[in-house]
């Protein structure tokens, strides 16, 4: 067991990938790729929950890459969680595009590249020295950019992938610097070296740094988020899910791997960085996705937000860690962990709804939809379980993870330095807005997309998806319900990443009364989802039942109350801008520079007034617009380089060769 | 014996880097292929002495080459084309020749300043050679540069290749494949640039690289 099952697994997906180029213009290879890949990913998946259970580390080097080096292969306890994580996203996937995939019109353009895709994020996780780790990373990104490009008649699309593929070799050169500063004189590159080999307190610093560019550019920190929004919409939905919901936590995953393994004991002040970037990562994201009406781009910058949230965890179990704090540390690193394994399901689930909506209505605007729960029941079903459990309500898994986020944050008068001490209440300050106003986001979703009547026809004409996707959708709300009522098995299965690094452990949680969850100590403070779910369950049953024996059995349906007006159009519900307005008011105009503007007929006109809203982005507008401006000013300087006469280059060689010259003798 | 060894390696040396002075002065493309024969026939005499001092009777084939292909048969093919080209009475530099001979001793300077440094623990044949060499090689590109003319580029060209034979042959232990593929590279890389010659003739009546760049020029838009 372990990494010599887990590595013919994943080589059994690289095979796929080229057997999908010839299969994927028959009209079995969509079953075939999908199915394989859903045997392969649920065998790695066991694979992985085996192996943290287990708490047992395989390594492996095999003869490939570099000849002299080798490629190194190891599975410890971090590397199985995330591959739990990954590989059920992946199983997920696989199920809904059995069903879903049958839809594309040019499937050549994305199965073999989903294979690709799965096995590259695998082969990070379980990579051991520096070049496998790039080498798999930069698969992953590839592949996920193929994926974007899927549909790239349209032009969008294709502007998505260009920033896409640029920020992602932007932050593959960041971790590259970091790995060669890791590295160090020596040049050993296997991570077992490293590992041994402390580096110096700047050296560590700035791998710090490099790393929160590299893997927060992946997993979509804040200002270096840009990319996301764009790009994992514009992706089939089902890939969508795999980038949101599971390739950002491969970037999670790189953090711990490279700043909790290799770069040595961390300072004070780290944690202060990561918890900075977190927290205004939650608030940036949640913000930015009460202003969108794309579902899609919606569920992309939820991802921001719940990113934020995983790293104010791990921020919070570096500063306790950098402290001595043990306990609070793996109390904060859990919690990362966990609500990275929590926002993987959620996050697939919305995507698997989001995809299952645009199937049935051809609309990824939140705008024309409506009425969609009684056209889609099943579905309607599961993104109501998805959206409470992303707007962290319990019994759902989204607010044990919180939950226990905030209870690591409350940990916090521990920590001696001032700044900390003030700084990590703050972040908690953020995180509690960023979590109502999640909550506000996505009964904005559900509300304008589900509720109410159709504005469209499409939205009008839906039908309920097929069986493949309505089974991952139900599987995926079970979990939700699942990992939320019992979150004690998942924290002790974790237990086993925060004996690897920090050598203490969450007390266990299998044996505390009527499955509670207890981080610290019964009389702190304890969360028993089980209770709550059973107490809902029954006051809702006995509700429904007293309903049923009181009410009327006949069923009406009337014309809503529409004031007195006759006629009324489905365009004057509340719509998704019109429901954000008072967010967009508060928070907007300030972070935003957001604008209504009411265009009004001149009398006598017949035309209709207008309200348009402008939203800027001040990242894009001050970070990035002049970072690009300055680029292109000095490649067209040096464009006069490429127009040179012969004579000039020799000269520019002869020179060049002097300049060496003189730089040896003097 | 091995002072009076020194002594001619050193004046062969020496000598060849004289020549690559010499050649900077010519303006005349005629007289500049003859001061290049002189140059590779040097050279031939050069590697020869390198031969018979280090007892590796292989160089004695490099020198040989040297001697058939860079002082006989590359110079008279050359001056045959010039003349079927009609360009043996153009005078061909762009800078000034006691501008560009000021700089050719300012280069040999600093070779001998470069490789004395750096070559402190070598053997002292090997490393007056290596100073020689470098010179003769920096003295090739600064002829490269200074010429408007194709040829003129050409034996630049093939003069700094005698600068790397020179190296190669005081620097002990050199394999002969390797220097025959040098020969050889340098031997392709005169027939290319021959027949490149005719082409650029054949559309601009001129080897003018000038001419080349002005039809650059105009293809920007």
């Amino acid at each position: 067991m372990g990494i010599a099952t887990t590595l013919p697994c994943i080589a059994g997906l690289l095979a796929l990938s080229v057997a999908a180029i010839a299969l994927a213009r028959s009209r079995a290879g969509t079953w075939i790729v999908y199915g394989v890949s859903l045997i392969l990913s649920a065998a790695l998946l066991v694979q992985g929950a085996q192996a943290l259970l287990s708490g047992a580390e395989t390594s492996l080097v095999l003869p490939l890459g570099l000849p002299w080096a080798g490629a190194h292969f190891l599975i410890d306890p971090l590397a199985a969680a995330f591959q739990v994580i990954v590989n059920l996203g992946a199983a997920g996937a696989s199920l809904y595009a059995l069903g879903y995939g049958r839809h594309e019109k040019e499937p050549w353009r994305v199965l073999p590249f989903f294979p690709l895709f799965l096995a590259g994020m695998n082969l990070v996780l379980v990579a051991d020295d520096a070049f496998t780790f790039l080498v798999s990373w930069e698969f992953m990104s590839l592949a996920s950019w193929a994926l974007v490009l899927a549909h790239h008649r349209d032009p969008e699309n294709r502007r998505a992938a260009f920033i896409y593929i640029v920020m992602a070799s932007a932050g593959t050169l960041a971790l590259l610097l970091a790995f060669s500063l890791l590295a160090g004189e020596q040049g050993n590159y296997a991570f077992n070296f490293i590992r041994i080999a402390t580096p110096g307190p700047v050296t560590a610093s700035a791998v710090l740094l490099l790393v929160l560019i590299g893997a927060g550019s992946k997993a979509g920190l804040v200002p270096l988020h840009v990319w996301l929004p764009l790009a994992h919409p514009a992706a089939p939905s089902h890939v969508s899910a795999l980038m949101s919901g599971v390739m950002t936590k491969v970037a999670v995953y790189a953090f711990i791997r490279i700043i909790f393994d290799l770069d040595g004991l961390p300072e004070p002040w780290w944690g202060l960085v990561v918890l900075t970037a977190g927290a205004a990562s939650a608030v940036w994201g949640v913000l930015s996705a009460l202003m969108e009406s794309d579902l899609k781009r919606v569920l992309a910058y939820s991802t921001i937000e719940n990113i934020g949230f995983i790293f104010v965890g791990l921020g919070l179990a570096l500063a306790f860690h950098a402290n001595g704090l043990a306990t609070a540390a793996a109390l904060a690193l859990v919690a990362a962990l966990l609500h990275a394994f929590n926002h993987a399901i959620m996050k697939s689930l919305l995507f698997f709804g989001a995809g299952a909506v645009l199937t049935a209505t051809g609309e990824r605007n939140m705008e024309h939809m409506g009425g969609l729960i009684h056209r889609m029941p099943v579905t309607a079903a599961a993104v109501l379980t998805g959206c409470a459990a992303l707007s962290a309500l319990p019994p759902l898994n989204g607010f044990a993870s919180e939950w226990l986020t905030l209870q690591a944050i409350l940990l916090s008068p521990q920590l001696p330095q001032w700044g900390l001490k003030i700084l990590v209440p703050a972040c908690g300050a953020m995180l509690a807005l960023a979590a109502a106003l999640a909550a506000a986001c996505f009964i904005r979703v559900f509300g304008v997309s589900f509720l109410g009547r159709p504005r469209t026809a499409n939205a009008e004409g839906a039908r309920e998806v097929d069986a493949w996707p309505q089974a991952a959708l139900a599987a995926f709300a079970f979990l939700c319900v699942a990992f939320g009522a019992f979150p004690g098995f998942a924290t002790d299965a974790l237990s086993a990443v925060t004996l690897e690094f920090l050598d203490v452990r969450l007390p266990p949680q299998a044996d505390v009364p009527w499955l509670a969850l207890v981080p610290i100590s019964a009389e702190r403070s304890s969360y028993d989802g089980f209770l709550i779910l059973v107490f809902i369950a029954t006051s809702a049953s006995l509700a429904a039942l007293v309903v049923w024996l009181l009410g009327s059995r006949a069923t009406r349906r009337a014309p809503a109350w529409d004031c007195g007006f006759p006629d009324s159009n489905p365009a004057t519900q509340y719509s998704a801008s019109s429901f954000a307005q008072p967010l967009r008011r508060v928070f907007g105009t300030t972070v935003f520079q957001a604008h209504d503007r009411v265009v009004m007929p001149p009398p006598g006109s017949t035309a209709p007034a207008r309200i348009t809203v402008e939203i800027r982005d001040p990242v894009w507008d001050y970070f990035y617009a002049p970072l690009a401006g300055g680029i292109s000013f000095v490649a067209e300087r040096l464009n006069t380089l490429q127009f040179l006469t012969i004579r000039s280059y020799l000269t520019l060689v002869f020179l060049t060769l002097v300049i060496l010259l003189l730089v040896v003798a003097l | 014996m091995q002072g009076l060894a020194f002594d001619i390696a050193h004046l062969l040396a020496g000598s060849l880097v004289l020549v690559s002075f010499l050649m900077i002065y010519q303006d005349r493309l005629p007289s500049l292929i003859n001061v290049f024969a002189l140059h590779a026939i040097l050279l031939a005499a050069s590697v020869a002495w390198q031969a018979t001092i280090q007892n590796m009777p292989e160089l004695y084939v490099t020198a040989m080459i040297a001697l058939l292909f860079k002082a006989f048969v590359i110079p008279v093919s050359l001056r045959r084309m010039i003349v079927q080209l009609g360009i043996h009475r153009e005078i061909d530099t762009v800078v000034g020749t006691g501008l560009t001979m000021l700089a050719g001793m300012a280069l040999v300077a600093l070779s001998m300043v470069v490789m004395l440094r750096i070559t402190a623990m070598a053997d002292p044949l090997a490393r007056e050679d290596l100073a020689f060499a470098l010179s003769v090689l920096l003295l090739g590109l600064l002829m490269m540069v200074t010429r408007r003319n194709a040829v003129g580029q050409v034996i630049g060209f093939m003069s700094l290749e005698n600068g790397l034979i020179l190296a190669a042959a005081g620097a002990k232990g050199m394999p002969l494949v390797v220097e025959i593929s040098v020969a050889f590279s340098v031997l392709i890389a005169f027939i290319v640039i021959g027949i490149f010659l005719f082409r650029i003739r054949e559309r601009f009546d001129s080897v003018d690289m000038q001419a080349l760049d002005r039809f650059r020029g105009e293809q920007q838009p």
